[in-house]
């Protein structure tokens, strides 16, 4: 069976390596008049092609390896032409080189795969054969895969670990991050305990000759017991997460009511910022009033959205509760502080809220960071079209004073041309008011 | 009852038994469910292939950002300009490699497959209930696909807002290219898909429960079966609300109404829709999306059971818990969609009730996993590829389903959701679980689909290349995750935290690479074997379920005679005091005197005194 396969397996390379050549030929042509690194090119593919014409007919499939070994060097040479049309010819050239050392790597591979048959019939003629020697092999590398894979986990928590995790730095996030390393901790655990027993137990228990397995189809006190213990565990960790989860949710009304009141708002691919100003209030929002000037759709007829600033940056002070209205003026993006452990979709047509306090100051983690750039972010975090992955806003934590100072400094979303235009269309704009106000 | 439907059924074949076939009716427009399954698997096959080539190009593109690969613009045109992709056809990648391979490849291509092979071979049955609906169900998955792989053939590319297609994103054709005519195939495509599988599934369900042979009581099913039956109700229950989801996206996209649209300027645009809400289509999503994932993964895991079990030479570990444990994932399976949508502004109490029946789900896939383990525990392990396979599948499903302790959690998912942390845990415990689940039927089972054996030595190799890669390259994306990089995210240079991760993104791309070129062995070994494979024996594995019994060339209706009679469960494996370490279901009671045990008579008195006196005659002492 193994040298019928191998067989056909070299037959199809082989006839794929005539063809893929073909398609070589006339492009290796058309360089061969414009560089003359192409015409030593031509000649040893030429001669490549030669070799390797006969070794897919003979059955020694090494000439062909040297020789589109050799083939396969000069590639390198010649990928210094410079790019002369649009789609540089040498392009499909590299291509068909890849293709080749592709089906050279195949055939090496079935090479050895035969060598493998030959040497297994003759162990066969002589009688050494043991039958059993793959299944050992087999249930051996499961064992190697084992260890290879406890210290994959192992390098990958310590390195990749350490590059990922950076503690919150919000006062919810701290519960949060207890409650990941609880989990970390449980499932590594598991992790590491259940693949030791499964591979272990694959090997211990491979064939052997004369061996015969244990008939065991159940045992209601064991199975019992693995139910229960998950179930157990589940338990505790379902109570805990639950009573977590409606700590940072479910925000008391005065709370609520007492926090800065900061609106975020949304667009492909974008995010606009909206302060209260000086009344602590919102001004409300209508998207049909959406116009050049006013592209944020705010509906000026309520007042308390005269006051209301525009900035740049979401800056916020440390130490002081902010309640984040998330709202969305075309799609659903999301509104996304890894640092912060602060996630909520900005979906258009509803409000979305998150409450936080933030504990550490941008310079602060920085100096922490040890990385005087380092700045928090605010991502977009549900794929909203070309520009998702581009999508960011600066978030900046300061101190009481420098927030107070900053906000002092920040302009209007009422300009002056705005409050000319909003004069001058009252009559018009009192009419949409009574429309679905956001 | 069954028994006289199936005595009538076999008196029926063989007075039709010998109509004229011709190539048309044999390989296209079959209704033989062996012929059938085939076709799926080799339509889920080619689709698979295609669905990995996308992750391969977007892989390219995550691995080096800021690199032209010229050769790409030759295969892709103006989607790759100067040989870079460019950010709105990756997202029609990532979205289309999304659906073929849930869709496609893990529903049709693995249930599909499975259900249509298996379900009258191991219950023992001539054929499906309605093979004319079983050819149906082939035929609209088959255009499906067409439609679906069309797509790429459009001016304004295929869809492209992600595999969960959120409106508005996927409503509003303005907001991205994506969402014009591909999205409207897309519909389409999935509209036919769902025909597809609300056909297979009343089939499957009704040959399940009413074909079954003489003595094969729903105790005496292979897991296999019951996985498939289980499977396919999910699948019954959870599509249709996908269409209706469908429905009303294409009412919002062409009729002007407002399910799902509300409050809209796009592109400057004022849009004229209200009253519709976006978390109305996540709703309805969901609730086919997540059974979803058990209608990709329960398939697997019988397929493995059956083959754990065969291949340790030892009866499957808890059969009855492990029946149990798939109804009750089953049953969970439509109560915990709401996990998806934690952070969608979904009612935060209504959030944590869903993380309570999310983390209880853990429980039965939990009692599975041990007793696959205990399954393997002193047993008689013959490694076979498909074994192999299985092996991997229960890894993945461990290491891939451990993670979902911490998404399922809603305190925890604030941070981690729509991260790459996401897509390590259902890349591990949906994608290569099912994956690994799928390639261990194929190695298993293509004895019985073909005639012929395939290469070991291919089948290994494959196996170590698949296995290594699927790990190199799910398991690092968990650490980006926590370290906030969200999916679907064309560049990881945009911002400074995520630049580290790009250099992990180079040996997660070159592991791909290799693990998809290594696909390769497989194909050539799947197609090759077709024509050159060794011919295969009527029971090449020893393994004691009624597929076995059949004739190794296919013949229509199964069984050249009657229908065999089943008198025991199917994972008499190594009983003691047989001489052989397999018992056929076939093989009745009274021909295995010296290995019978009391509780294999159920209470019959009768043959319970029969066995005592055969014991006392031969001085056997029970153990």
């Amino acid at each position: 069976m193994n040298l019928k396969i191998n067989n056909g397996f070299k037959s199809i390379a082989g006839l794929l390596l005539l063809i893929s050549l073909f398609f070589a030929a006339p492009v290796m042509a058309m360089q061969n008049d414009s560089t003359v690194v192409d015409t030593s090119e031509v000649a040893t593919t030429a001669s490549a092609e030669a070799t390797v014409d006969s070794a897919a007919a003979s059955t020694d499939t090494t000439v062909a390896t040297v020789a589109a070994d050799a083939t396969s060097t000069t590639t390198t040479a010649a990928a210094k032409v410079e790019e002369v049309k649009q789609i540089d010819p040498q392009v499909y050239k590299n291509f068909f080189y890849y293709l080749l050392l592709f089906l050279v790597i195949c055939s090496i591979i079935a090479v050895i795969g035969k060598i493998h048959s030959v040497y297994v019939l003759t162990r066969k003629m002589n009688g050494k054969h043991n039958e059993l020697g793959n299944n050992n092999l087999q249930a051996s590398l499961f064992l190697v895969f084992l260890i290879a894979f406890l210290a994959f986990v192992y390098y990958s928590y310590d390195v990749w670990g350490s590059w990922s995790w950076r503690d919150a730095v919000t006062e919810h996030g701290k519960d949060i991050d207890r409650m990941f390393i609880i989990t970390l901790v449980i499932t590594t655990v598991v992790l590491v305990l259940t693949h030791i027993v499964l591979f272990v137990f694959t090997y211990i228990y491979r064939s052997k000759a004369k061996s015969k397995a244990y008939y065991y189809p159940h045992n209601d006190a064991i199975e019992r017991l693995w139910t229960i213990v998950p179930a157990i565990v589940l338990t505790v960790l379902v109570l805990f997460g639950f009573f977590t989860w409606r700590s940072i949710t479910n925000v008391p009304e005065d709370l609520q009511k007492s926090a800065i009141q900061i609106e975020v708002l949304g667009e492909q691919f974008a995010w606009h910022v909206r302060y209260p100003g000086v009344d602590g209030q919102i001004g409300k929002r209508n998207y049909k009033m959406t116009t050049a000037t006013n592209p944020y759709g705010i509906d000026f007829n309520d007042k308390a959205s005269w006051d209301d600033l525009q900035t740049q940056d979401i800056v916020i002070p440390v130490n002081k509760s902010v309640r984040f209205h998330i709202i969305s003026k075309d799609i659903i993006h999301s509104f996304y502080i890894p640092d912060f452990r602060v996630q909520i979709n900005a979906v258009p047509g509803m409000t979305n809220y998150f409450q936080f306090t933030p504990t550490v100051t941008t310079e602060e983690m920085r100096d922490k960071m040890n990385d005087p750039n380092y700045d928090f972010i605010m991502l977009c975090n549900k794929i909203c079209g070309q520009g998702h992955y581009n999508m960011g806003k600066k978030v900046i934590v300061v101190t009481e004073a420098e927030y107070k100072e900053w906000l002092a400094q920040q302009g209007k979303y009422f300009t002056e041309d705005l409050q000319k235009e909003f004069a001058s269309n009252n009559a018009v704009s009192e009419g949409l008011t009574t429309a679905s106000v956001n | 009852m069954s028994s006289t439907v199936l005595s009538h059924d076999a008196a029926h074949h063989d007075a039709h038994g010998h109509h004229h076939e011709t190539f048309l009716t044999k390989y296209i427009f079959s209704q033989d469910h062996k012929m059938i399954a085939k076709q799926f698997l080799i339509t889920g096959i080619i689709m698979a292939v295609f669905a990995m080539i996308l992750s391969l190009l977007f892989r390219i593109q995550l691995a080096w950002p800021d690199k032209d690969f010229p050769i790409l613009e030759v295969f892709l045109g103006k989607w790759a300009e100067g040989g870079r992709i460019k950010p709105d056809f990756f997202l029609s990648l990532v979205t289309i490699h999304g659906t073929m391979m849930v869709f496609f490849v893990l529903t049709a291509g693995l249930s599909g497959t499975f259900s249509n092979l298996l379900i009258p071979y191991q219950i023992g049955a001539r054929d499906m209930a309605s093979p004319l609906m079983n050819m149906l169900s082939y035929w609209f998955f088959f255009i499906a696909c067409v439609i679906m792989i069309a797509s790429f053939f459009i001016e304004s590319g295929p869809a492209s807002p992600g595999w969960t297609i959120y409106p508005p994103l996927s409503a509003v054709p303005t907001a991205i290219s994506g969402s014009g005519l591909g999205m409207t195939m897309w519909l389409a495509s999935m509209t036919l898909f769902i025909i597809s599988q609300v056909l297979g599934g009343v089939n499957y369900i009704s040959t399940v429960l009413n074909m079954r042979t003489k003595g094969m009581d729903l105790w005496k099913m292979p897991l296999t079966i019951w996985s498939f039956f289980l499977t396919a109700i999910v699948g019954l229950l959870s599509f249709p609300v996908l269409v209706s989801a469908v429905v009303l996206l294409i009412f919002d996209r062409s009729a002007g109404t407002s399910f799902y649209l509300s409050d809209l300027v796009v592109q400057g645009q004022i849009l004229p829709n209200e009253g519709g809400s976006p978390i109305l289509f996540q709703h309805l999503f969901w609730f086919l999306g997540h059974p979803e994932v058990y209608i990709v993964v329960m398939p697997a895991l019988g397929l493995t059971s059956e083959v754990i079990s065969t291949n340790s030479r030892k009866p499957i570990f808890g059969y009855h818990a492990m029946v149990y444990s798939l109804v009750g994932i089953t049953v969970l399976s439509f109560i915990v969609w709401g996990h998806h949508m934690f952070v969608t502004g979904m009612n935060p109490f209504l959030g944590g009730v869903f993380m309570i029946t999310t983390l209880i789900i853990a429980v039965p896939s939990a009692v599975k996993s041990f007793n696959y383990m205990a399954t393997l525990w002193r047993g008689n392990i013959r490694f076979t590829p498909a074994m192999m396979f299985a092996i991997g599948m229960v890894s993945f499903f461990i290491s891939g389903g451990l993670t979902g302790l911490f998404l399922g959690n809603a305190a925890l998912d604030i941070n981690l959701h729509d991260t790459y942390f996401v897509v390590a845990h259902f890349h591990l415990v949906m994608g290569s679980a099912s994956i690994f689940g799928m390639l261990c039927g194929v190695y298993h089972w293509y004895p019985k689909m073909f005639g012929r054996m395939m290469n070991e030595k291919l089948g290994y190799f494959h196996f170590w290349l698949t296995f290594i890669g699927a790990y190199l390259v799910f398991f690092p994306m968990h650490f980006m995750g926590i370290d906030g990089v969200p999916r679907r995210y064309y560049s990881f240079t945009e911002f400074a935290f995520m630049e580290k991760w790009v250099s992990v993104n180079i040996l997660v791309t070159w592991a791909a690479i290799i693990a998809g070129v290594g696909q390769l062995a497989f194909l050539v070994n799947f197609f090759g074997s077709i024509f050159r494979g060794k011919k295969a024996t009527q029971n090449p594995w020893n393994s004691n379920t009624l597929e076995w019994t059949t004739p190794v060339e296919h013949i229509h209706g199964n069984w050249p005679g009657e229908i065999p009679t089943v008198y025991r469960w199917p994972y008499d494996y190594s009983k003691p005091g047989h001489n052989e370490d397999f018992i056929p279901q076939t093989v009745p009671f009274s021909q295995t005197m010296s290995s019978n045990m009391p509780h294999d008579f159920e209470g019959n008195e009768e043959a319970i005194r029969i066995q005592e006196q055969w014991n006392k005659e031969n001085n056997r002492v029970e153990g």
